[in-house]
Formats: C-alpha cells, structure tokens, sequence
C-alpha cells in the first residue's frame, strides 16, 4: 500500500499529547499521544473498560480533559475552551446508541447542524443533507422518521448527520456493536466506502476483521494506555506486545469476528 | 365465535345493562316522597329558561378571562419552566426566584389569593395601577395558573433523554440552540394532555373571581337565586361548566391514550 507512506509525511490533522483523564480516582486514560494524518483511518482496539470510549469523547471535547493536550489542525483547543461548539462542529462523531431526532425526518436530521450550527440557508443545508444520504444509499429514505428505519439505516443516518458539518476528523464509537449481524454489514460498507473517499477517521471497534481492512493503522489500548500500535499486518499478524498477543488470542477464540 | 361478533355483543349488553341500571335509577329517584321538593328547588323548568339567557350572558365574562389567562399563561408559564433547567451558575439567581415563584403559587389557596389581589392592592390606590375587579382577577389567575404549567412544561423537558441533548451538542449546536431544536419541540408535544387538564383546572376556577364582584356566570347565577329563592340557575350554571370541561376532558383521555400508543409502538 504505497497510500500510506504518503499520508503519514503530511501534518496531522488531529493530535493528542499527552492526554490524561480520571473519573473520580481512577486514571481512564494515562498520557495518550495519538495524532491522525489527514485522510488516515486509525482503529482502536481493546477489552471493554480499556478507555476507548473515552478518548474519543475527551477528543471531541464532551468530556473534560485532566491533562494534555489537544491540537486540531495545528491550532491547540482545550476542554475548557469557550469556543467548545465551534470546535465541535470540526469533530464529527457517532455513537453506538443511534440518539437520532425522532420528531425530524431522515433529511432534517441531517440537515439541521449545517442550518442551526453553520448557518447556511434551508434550501443549502437540505441540499447538503440530501447528497449525505444519497452517499450512504438512503436517498429513497430522506423523509422517514428515524422509528420506520432499520437500525442499520438509522445509523448510516446518524453517520450521514455527523458528516454534515463537514467534518476534518470523524470518530466513531463502536457504531455497529447495537445491530444484527445482518445490518452490521451495509454500517461497514458506507465507512469503507468513506475511508476510500479521503475522510479522516478514528473508529473504536470490536469488528477485528473490519479493523484489518479499513484502517490503516491499529492502536491496541489496555488500561488507558496505548500498548502498542502499528499496521494492521503488523499488530494482527505479529504483535510484539505479550499483552496484545493475550488480547487477540482471548478474541480469536472467542471466534466470530476475530481475523479471517 | 368471531372477534367482531363477540365484540358487538359486548357493545349490546353494555347498551343493555346501562338502560336498565339509569331506568331504575330514575324511577326510585322519581317516585320517592321528596323528589318534587328537590325538583322545584333545583330542577325548575320555568326557572331554567328565564334564568338561560342571562347565565350565557354573564358566561362570555368566563371565557374572555380564561382565553386571555391562558394566551399568557403558555409563554409564562414556559418562561419560568426555562428559567429552572438553566444550570449554568451565573443564572442561579433566576433559578431561586422561579422555584420560589412555582412553590409559592401553587401552594397558597387560589380564594385568598384573588381576595388579596382584588380587594387589597386597589383599595391602595397607587397613581396609575388598574382598580379594576376584572383586571385583578385576570392577573391572579395568571400568576397561579403559570405556576402550575411551568411544572407541566418542566416535567415535559426533563422527559426528554439526555442522549438527545447530548447528540445535539456533539453536532456543534449551542446549549440555547440543543433546547430550541431539539429538545423543547419534542417536550412540547408530550406536555399537551397535562396542560389541557390544567386549563380545565382553570376554567372551573374562572368562577372563583366572582368573590371580588364580577358578574361572571356564578355570581350571575347567585342573583337570580337570591331574587326568586330558587336554585335552579347554579344548575344552568353548572351545565354550562360542563359542556366547555366534559368534551375537554375526552379530548385529554383521548390524547394520553394515543401518546401510550405512540411511546409503546416508537420512539416519536
Ligand atoms: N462517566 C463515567 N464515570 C465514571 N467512570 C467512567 C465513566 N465513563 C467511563 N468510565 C470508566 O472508564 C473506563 C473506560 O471506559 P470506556 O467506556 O472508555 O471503555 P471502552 O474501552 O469504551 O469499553 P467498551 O469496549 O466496553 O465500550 C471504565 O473503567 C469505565 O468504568
Ligand atoms: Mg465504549
């Protein structure tokens, strides 16, 4: 993949330095650096509890940090940053509960953040909306209300409104780990078609098969703490970290959606 | 047997049962020893139609003060309720003032109230504050009544999930921007059957202002009573009451059981 030699000489886009989080006593995250190129798909993998949730609420400012940094196209935003919204509205990000409006169609959903948010006219921000949807195959769905989709639809929705303010980074929270097996596919197929299109991802997954084919760079996390990162060949195939190793071992055997 | 069928049957012997059990009723009631006594004093049929048109008359003073309170009790009403879910601390002040507002208004009888505003605050006579009876009895009815809807509404706010402010910030809305699209249309909706209920409330308790002198229906009713020592006109009264409350009442039943529909089948 000659893609990914380029991509890692440019600036990043997204930079953690440093970053700590504790809620309470316990640290959550202990000094993560983590920093996206532009166009780069970064998965997080790790057992429930690892921090991965975290993090890509601490980076998308929902959460305050404790320490560390956060650098969004070389200009540093912290939490307490009074222009939080703004900064937001550069982050995309998506859930695994899908937190669709109900009382807004499929297209207002997606419209309303370009309209309120960025301000554009109704017709420009539908136009927007309209566009997104068709991207994720909803185009016959843009009228529906979020209770007659699918839970797969609903989510490529939810995709479709996080990219509607035209995002620089869009990260992703184990989007599929709520639906039927049968609809986790068509979520996987919209961000591949995504990745391949240019966007800037970080996705928290459990999908590990997904993971080695989308991303372009894994980080395995244990304990808040980022044990070991790399290509997706080299963390599945030959991971150094023992620690690694036990974690892919216990979701191989585990079996469905380890590694094909 | 077919659904339909048992169904229908069900609606016949409801039908049935119902006649006999009223017939009954009427009959016992009729035939007893007193009934006339009870009929000239409250059931006067001559009475009733003299009595008719001034009760209606008088009644029109009930409406407008109902459709005014209630036209500013709704942004009132809601103003208070944002004023408590503010949490930012600069606004603490606010907060205070409205939850004083809402446990005060909704725990001081309503009858003192209209009595204190009424007759106390004009009998000050300060240049340029209004005198009169129905102005006072507007206001009160306002300040209670807002009081009340504020915790309808607040209920209403609080209903909706966090998740959906949540989703909302994380799109880059602003807290005002989350509640003005997000949250409040969706509150809005839900609050419609409890803020029927409390204009019912309310509209009972026009005839309340009557302590202070206005010529509502009640005190309408009251001084025919008083001229022919009959009571039939409180009766007219009453049924006037009860053709404004009973269709809204339906209509609020009607309402809640579609909401449970909705709530059960979705989410919207
Ligand atoms: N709001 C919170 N308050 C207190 N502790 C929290 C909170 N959110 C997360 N934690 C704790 O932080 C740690 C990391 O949680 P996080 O949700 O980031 O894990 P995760 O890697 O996303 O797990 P999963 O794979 O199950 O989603 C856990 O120990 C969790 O209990
Ligand atoms: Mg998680």
């Amino acid at each position: 993949m000659a893609r990914k030699a380029t991509k890692r000489a440019a600036a990043p886009v997204l930079e953690l330095r440093g970053l700590s989080k504790r809620y309470g006593r316990p640290l959550v995250l202990d000094k993560i650096d983590l920093s996206l190129a532009e166009h780069e798909v970064v998965c997080l993998i790790g057992a429930s509890g690892s921090g991965k949730s975290t993090l890509l609420r601490c980076a998308d400012l929902l959460e305050p940090i404790d320490a560390g940094s956060i650098t969004l196209d070389g200009g540093t935003v912290s939490a307490d940053d009074r222009d939080a919204d703004a900064t937001r509205r550069q982050l995309g990000i998506v859930f695994q509960g899908f937190s669709l409006f109900p009382h807004l169609t499929a297209l207002e959903n997606v419209a309303l953040a370009p309209r309120v948010a960025l301000g554009l006219t109704t017709a420009a921000a539908e136009k927007r909306a309209r566009a997104l949807l068709k991207q994720l195959g909803l185009a016959a769905k843009a009228n529906a209300y979020p209770d007659s989709l699918s839970g797969g639809q609903q989510q490529r929705v939810a995709i479709a409104r996080a990219l509607a303010t035209e995002p620089k980074v869009l990260l992703l929270d184990e989007i599929t780990s709520a639906l039927d097996p049968v609809l986790v596919a068509d979520v996987l197929e919209a961000l591949r078609a995504l990745a391949k299109g240019g966007m800037t991802m970080l996705i928290a997954t459990h999908e590990m098969a997904f993971a080695a084919d989308v991303a372009d760079r894994i980080c395995y996390l244990e304990g808040g703490r980022i044990v070991e990162e790399g290509s997706p060949e080299k963390i599945f195939k030959a991971p150094r970290d023992p620690r690694t190793r036990a974690f892919l071992k216990r979701v191989r055997s585990v079996g469905a959606s380890a590694l094909r | 047997m077919t659904a339909a069928r048992s169904a229908r049957k069900g609606t016949l012997v409801a039908v049935i049962s119902t006649l006999v059990v009223a017939t009954l009723v009427a009959i016992s009631i009729g035939s007893s020893p007193s009934w006339p006594l009870v009929q000239k004093a409250f059931f006067d049929g001559t009475y009733f139609s003299s009595s008719l048109p001034d009760v209606i008359g008088a009644f029109a003073i009930n409406i407008q003060l109902f459709v005014l309170a209630e036209i500013l009790i709704l942004p009132i009403g809601l103003l208070i309720a944002l004023a408590r879910s503010i949490t930012n601390p600069a606004f603490t002040p606010l907060r205070i003032f409205a939850t004083i507002y809402t446990d005060f208004f909704r725990g001081v009888p309503s009858i003192l109230l209209i009595y204190v505003l009424g007759f106390g605050v004009p009998a000050l006579r300060l240049p340029g504050v209004p005198k009169e009876p129905f102005f006072w009895a507007l206001v009160t009815l306002v300040l209670i009544y807002s009081a009340y809807v504020s915790e309808v509404y607040r209920a209403g706010i609080e209903s909706i999930h966090p998740s959906q402010e949540r989703a909302a910030r994380a799109l880059g809305l602003t807290r005002f921007q989350a509640l003005r699209y997000v949250v409040l249309p969706q509150a809005l909706r839900r609050v419609v059957p409890p803020l029927l209920n409390d204009f019912i409330g309310l509209q009972k308790d026009t005839a309340l202002v009557s302590i202070l002198g206005v010529v509502e229906a009640f005190k309408q009713a009251q001084i025919l009573k008083s001229a022919n020592f009959n009571f039939t006109p409180l009766m007219v009264t009453a049924l006037i009451f009860l053709v404004i409350t009973i269709p809204m009442t339906r209509l609020v039943d009607c309402l809640a059981a579609k909401d449970r529909a909705t709530q059960q089948g979705g989410t919207r």
